[in-house]
């Protein structure tokens, strides 16, 4: 198979859009998709600060890696969640991450749960009740109010993440097998800031398959976390895109399909206003941060029921590597 | 002494450390199918550098299929 541009041997086949290209001109096609995606849904422009948020995955490296080459001013945010029982799973995710920023000389900020909280995430769901079965949803829970708290505390524009279209295609499906409107109707490339005290939040690889970024990451040189999160294994998101990769065999494009045609019926009125019950929002008295009943927010219900940590929270400024 | 490679020789393909001998003559695509990996949830790299599926595998040669798909 050769390379639609240059006629060279291919690097890679997207069957999805009918196009086949070399090494180099697949370096040049990603971020000229990227661009695109974030210029069609306004996510931030040239001259803004933006703070990426990096796991030492292929697709968050992947994401600093592009937007950085295209020119935007942008910061990257590494939370050390301390899962390192027998893995150095996070360890060695941290130094990934700052062998990385060192390379570009990027501001890279580090905050580590163990350190700033008092314990690890493991250690943490052992010891509460949202976490006892298994710790992602408190996982989950940490890193939003963290990416959250830094993104604010350093006037950042906006917080990009590296969900691929993947990510967003299983999601999709799972929120449509049990028709949650209220998860539905926030899906989105951009959700936007929409109190004081929220982080505006962009997905620039919405519309980029799994597999392209995966493909950037490898040709790129990019060194990245290769090993799972050891608690991922039975996840309802492997489940879902596993699925979904079966139909692709078959019908090339309809995971994009699926997303592009959801956000547009979304925008075509499919979803009644209302029809999430968005709830009011409060500040947390400890923390600031909105929650979404009155009092102390999840985060802070958390660390206190640990008695790990105490109020009022440390580290206005999250300790950074920067570029020296 | 170099071992001479037959048109009976089959190709490896590895997956997360496992080594997976298929019969060469067929394209990378169809022996990825048939070992039960979508062909979508992987890329193959040879000598270094990504291949497409379409690729006839030869007697004896190595590829590595780096799995994409992760999640959490």
């Amino acid at each position: 198979m050769k390379c639609r541009k240059c006629g060279a041997p291919a690097a890679i086949n997207m069957r999805q859009h009918k196009l086949a290209l070399c090494r180099s001109h697949y370096l040049e096609w990603i971020p000229e998709q990227t661009e695109r995606a974030i210029e069609h849904y306004a996510m931030f422009r040239r001259g803004e600060k933006i703070l990426v948020a990096v796991s030492g995955g292929k697709d968050s490296l992947a994401l600093w890696d592009v937007v950085h080459r295209l020119g935007y001013a942008a910061d990257g945010l590494y939370i050390d969640l301390g899962i390192d029982e027998g893995i150095s799973y996070s360890s060695k995710s941290r130094a990934l991450c700052e062998t990385f920023a060192a390379a570009r000389s990027l501001t890279l900020h580090v905050v580590s749960v163990p350190r700033e909280y008092g314990a690890t995430i493991p250690e943490a769901a052992r010891n509460s009740q949202r976490g006892r079965r298994k710790p992602c949803a408190l996982c989950g829970l940490v890193k939003r109010h963290i990416m959250n708290r830094v993104c604010r505390e350093g006037e950042y524009a906006a917080l990009a993440t590296g969900h691929n279209l993947d990510d967003e295609a299983a999601v999709l499906l799972h929120n449509a097998m049990t028709w949650s409107g209220g998860y539905l109707v926030r899906q989105s490339p951009v959700l936007s800031a929409t109190r004081p005290g929220l982080a505006r939040k962009v997905k620039p690889f919405c519309r980029t398959y799994e597999r392209e970024t995966a493909a950037y990451t490898l040709m790129s040189g990019i060194d990245y976390i290769y090993e799972e999160c050891p608690y991922s294994e039975g996840s309802s998101t492997l489940y879902y895109k596993d699925i979904l990769n079966r139909i692709e065999e078959d019908r090339p494009g309809a995971k994009l399909q699926f997303y592009l045609a959801f956000l547009q019926a979304k925008e075509q009125g499919l979803f009644a206003p209302g029809a999430s019950g968005e709830a009011e929002l409060h500040d947390c008295p400890q923390c600031g941060q909105p929650t979404s009943a009155p009092g102390k927010c999840a985060f802070c219900r958390l660390w206190e029921t640990l008695g790990t940590s105490s109020a009022p929270f440390p580290t206005p400024h999250p300790p950074t590597t920067s570029p020296s | 002494m170099r071992r001479m490679e037959t048109s009976s020789s089959p190709a490896t393909l590895i997956h997360r450390g496992k080594r997976f001998e298929v019969r060469c003559g067929t394209t990378l695509r169809d022996a990825v199918r048939k070992l039960g990996f979508s062909p979508e949830s992987v890329l193959a790299v040879r000598n270094g550098e990504l291949v497409t599926d379409d690729r006839i595998l030869q007697p004896g040669e190595e590829i590595q299929l780096v799995a994409v798909i992760s999640g959490g």
